[in-house]
């Protein structure tokens, strides 16, 4: 799969890249400038070195004559150990000095010093030279001084300064890096936010983002929005349309279905009571399977996006026993609700786990006979278990996994009217809750006893 | 009982209303929310079954307008919708309760009772016969000092002879009032209820009588 782009890479890498192009620049300008620097001041120095050898250079009796000023060498020791090596030429002949340095760029105007980059006993050197016209003949005599340096401490302070520069452009750099990442995370903070914003949302919030959002964010705010009511109006939309189908639908079967009672009271014949009879049943089997059908899909669709919201199981046990207790009673079957006082919170979908344990609760009223007793209890430990238990037919050796199935319905039934999608139901309610359906036996020995079985989260 | 149903289609009305009346009750009927608020204006009604789209309205701004009067006349309304999330809101809205389409009169009676009786307007719904006192609402059974609840089906079928004193019930009429269309009933089923409430009725001033191969009848002790 291929990873969708970031924006916060994205612009982190572009911000780090643009710092270590500059770090690597301002490394390399440091490193020059201050070679650079370095050199200038050996040259200086070595021309004035040669230069005050010129001025010490005297004629005496036609010989040109040189006492050497130790002073113009010993200016050159400052530089750490960096031998000093000196030259000077007479018309062409070495008069004192290193008859062998090299002088390889000999000056050609006065006083203008000339600088070369030499090999010399193995070592690179650097010379100066300088040329100076000595009065002691009618015609005078070129005399050329040159001045040489070996380079080592010249090398040494520009390693240091480049180790310095280096390490300053290096920090400089993860500073900038560092710097960066602030950046890309903080311009992507108010996205974040307004990411977190939608995502909080129960299954059905369909409300206009409010969060608030940064210029350039706006656009896509308002397509967000206008997407949002276009998709509310959709729904509402099919809302409406299941209403008025639920509605010009049923309205006519409970047409059928009350005349059907009334008919069936004034009928005396055993055979046509039992023809209205198993009308009535069928009318009630569709008419069950239509809203179970609708039950499905809307949990379904819950468990998509699950809302977490706080709730007291309690609470919600007791509105769903008073809502079928007029069935139960029909029956003369009590509900016995063994629960406790106090209120069981519980983070989960209100209307979820409401549907669930009224379709536990509603096959139990089914499949008991009457006069007898369901009781629901709730037990906390590790994950909370609601069980209904009844003292009915019981499950009595039928395959349990399949009974959670769409549509399918068990051996036991009879002619009890039934879609087989209550424990589907139940089923997806709680694994959306991450939790599972138990089906048992009851404890009693005889009858069903379906367990909620619900992890906290 | 008194009734009032508001309801726009008429078939469906007129049905629910023959059905109520053979079970003894008293029904209006109105096909408008604004002919149901005239009916309420010189009625008093124990009980109002409210359908939800009417031709002049939403029945569930009825209820809002009936509560936000403080008119407490209990509720039950008939709804289309059986999802979970209808109901909280249609009770959040202010009824007692809800049935939907389509709906089993037994259960409606059901739910009737019970509303009426958490309502704790349950008390002059009573019949008496020979100084027995039936509340058909609580079920309550009472005579000189003694008194007792009754069990769903033992109070159907009580009311049943309380309904006419004297009158024969045959065996399969009581087992129409008795069992839903969702249980199988025998005609064994009578016999064991009969008996029960001969039992209940011991030392009160009726009792019933088994009329030999036509059923049974209440008459005084
Ligand atoms: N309380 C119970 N007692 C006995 N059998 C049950 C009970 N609840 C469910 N069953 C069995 O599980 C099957 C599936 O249940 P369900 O999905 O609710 O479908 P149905 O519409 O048939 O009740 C039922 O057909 C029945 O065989
Ligand atoms: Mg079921």
């Amino acid at each position: 799969m291929k990873q969708p782009t970031s924006i916060r890479k994205r612009l982190f890498y572009q911000l780090a890249a643009v710092a270590a192009v500059l770090s690597l620049a301002f490394v390399l300008v440091v490193r020059g400038v201050a070679s650079q620097a370095a050199e200038g001041t050996q040259d200086d120095i070595l021309a004035a070195s040669a230069t005050a050898i010129a001025d010490s250079l005297t004629s005496e009796d036609g010989e040109v004559t040189l006492e050497l000023p130790y002073s113009a060498l010993s200016m050159l020791g400052t530089i750490n150990e960096d031998r000093v090596f000196y030259r000077v030429m007479v018309q062409g002949e070495t008069l004192t000095g290193y008859t062998d340095l090299p002088v390889t760029r000999s000056p050609r105007r006065l006083d203008t010093p000339t600088f070369s980059t030499e090999m010399y006993r193995g070592d690179e050197v650097r010379v100066a030279s300088v040329l100076r016209r000595v009065a002691n003949t009618a015609t005078g005599s070129e005399v050329v001084v040159s001045v040489a340096q070996t380079r080592s401490g010249l090398a040494a302070i520009s390693r240091s300064i480049t180790i310095t520069a280096t390490g300053v452009g290096l920090l400089f750099f993860l500073l900038a890096t560092t710097l960066s990442l602030l950046a890309a995370n903080s311009a992507l903070r108010p996205l974040r936010r307004m990411t977190g914003a939608v995502t909080r949302r129960g299954p059905s919030d369909l409300r206009p983002v409010t969060a608030e959002a940064p210029k350039e964010l706006v656009p896509l705010v308002d397509a967000l929005n206008s997407f949002m009511g276009r998709l509310r109006a959709s729904l509402s939309r099919t809302e409406d349309l299941i209403s008025e189908a639920a509605h010009r639908v049923r309205t006519p079967l409970a047409t059928v279905r009350t005349q059907a009672e009334v008919t069936h009271r004034k009928l005396n014949k055993p055979e046509h009571k039992k023809a209205i009879r198993d009308m009535i049943r069928a009318i009630d089997e569709s008419s069950r399977s239509a809203g179970q059908i609708l039950d499905h899909a809307m949990v379904t669709f819950r468990a998509d996006s699950l809302a977490l919201d706080p709730l007291d199981l309690i609470a919600l046990i007791n509105e769903t026993c008073d809502r079928l207790a007029p069935t139960a009673d029909l029956k003369d079957i009590a509900l016995l609700r063994e629960l406790p006082d106090s209120s069981v919170p519980f983070n989960g979908d209100g209307i979820m786990l409401q549907a669930a344990l009224h379709n536990i609760l509603d096959n139990a009223i089914k499949y008991s006979p009457e006069d007898s007793d369901i009781a629901v209890r709730i037990a906390s430990g590790a994950e909370l278990r609601v069980s209904i238990a009844d003292q009915g037919r019981g499950f009595g050796g039928m395959d349990l996994k399949d009974l959670t199935t769409r549509y399918s319905r068990g051996t036991n039934v009879g002619d009890v009217v039934g879609s087989g999608l209550g424990l589907t139901i139940a089923d997806e309610v709680a694994r959306a809750h991450g939790g599972r359906l138990e089906l048992s036996q009851s404890k009693e020995g005889q009858g069903a006893c379906v367990s909620l079985i619900l992890p906290y989260v | 009982m008194r009734y009032l149903l508001i309801e726009d289609n008429q078939k469906l009305a007129g049905a629910i209303v023959e059905r109520l009346q053979l079970d003894g009750h008293a029904v209006d009927h109105a096909d408008r929310l604004d002919a149901a608020s005239a009916c309420m204006d010189v009625a008093n009604y124990d009980l109002i079954l409210l359908d939800i789209m009417l031709p002049d309205g939403d029945g569930r701004d009825f209820l809002q307008r009936q509560r936000r009067a403080e008119k407490r006349t209990p509720v039950i309304v008939i709804t289309a919708r059986s999802a979970v999330s209808d109901r909280i809101s249609l009770l959040d809205l202010g009824a007692d309760d809800y049935i939907t389409k389509p709906f089993d009169f037994a259960e409606l009676e059901a739910r009737c009772r019970a509303v009426l009786r958490r309502q704790g307007g349950a008390a002059d719904n009573q019949k008496t016969f020979e100084g027995t006192v039936l509340n058909l609402t609580t079920g309550a059974l009472q005579f000189g000092d003694s008194s007792t609840n009754l069990r769903n089906r033992e109070l159907r079928l009580l009311e049943v002879f309380f309904a006419a004193p004297g009158q024969v019930f045959s065996k399969s009429h009581l087992i129409d009032r008795m069992f839903s269309f969702s249980d199988e009933a025998s005609e064994n089923a009578i016999e064991v209820y009969v008996a029960r409430l001969r039992k209940r009725l011991e030392g009160s001033g009726a009792r019933i009588e088994t009329v030999r191969g036509l059923g049974y009848r209440m008459i005084p002790a």
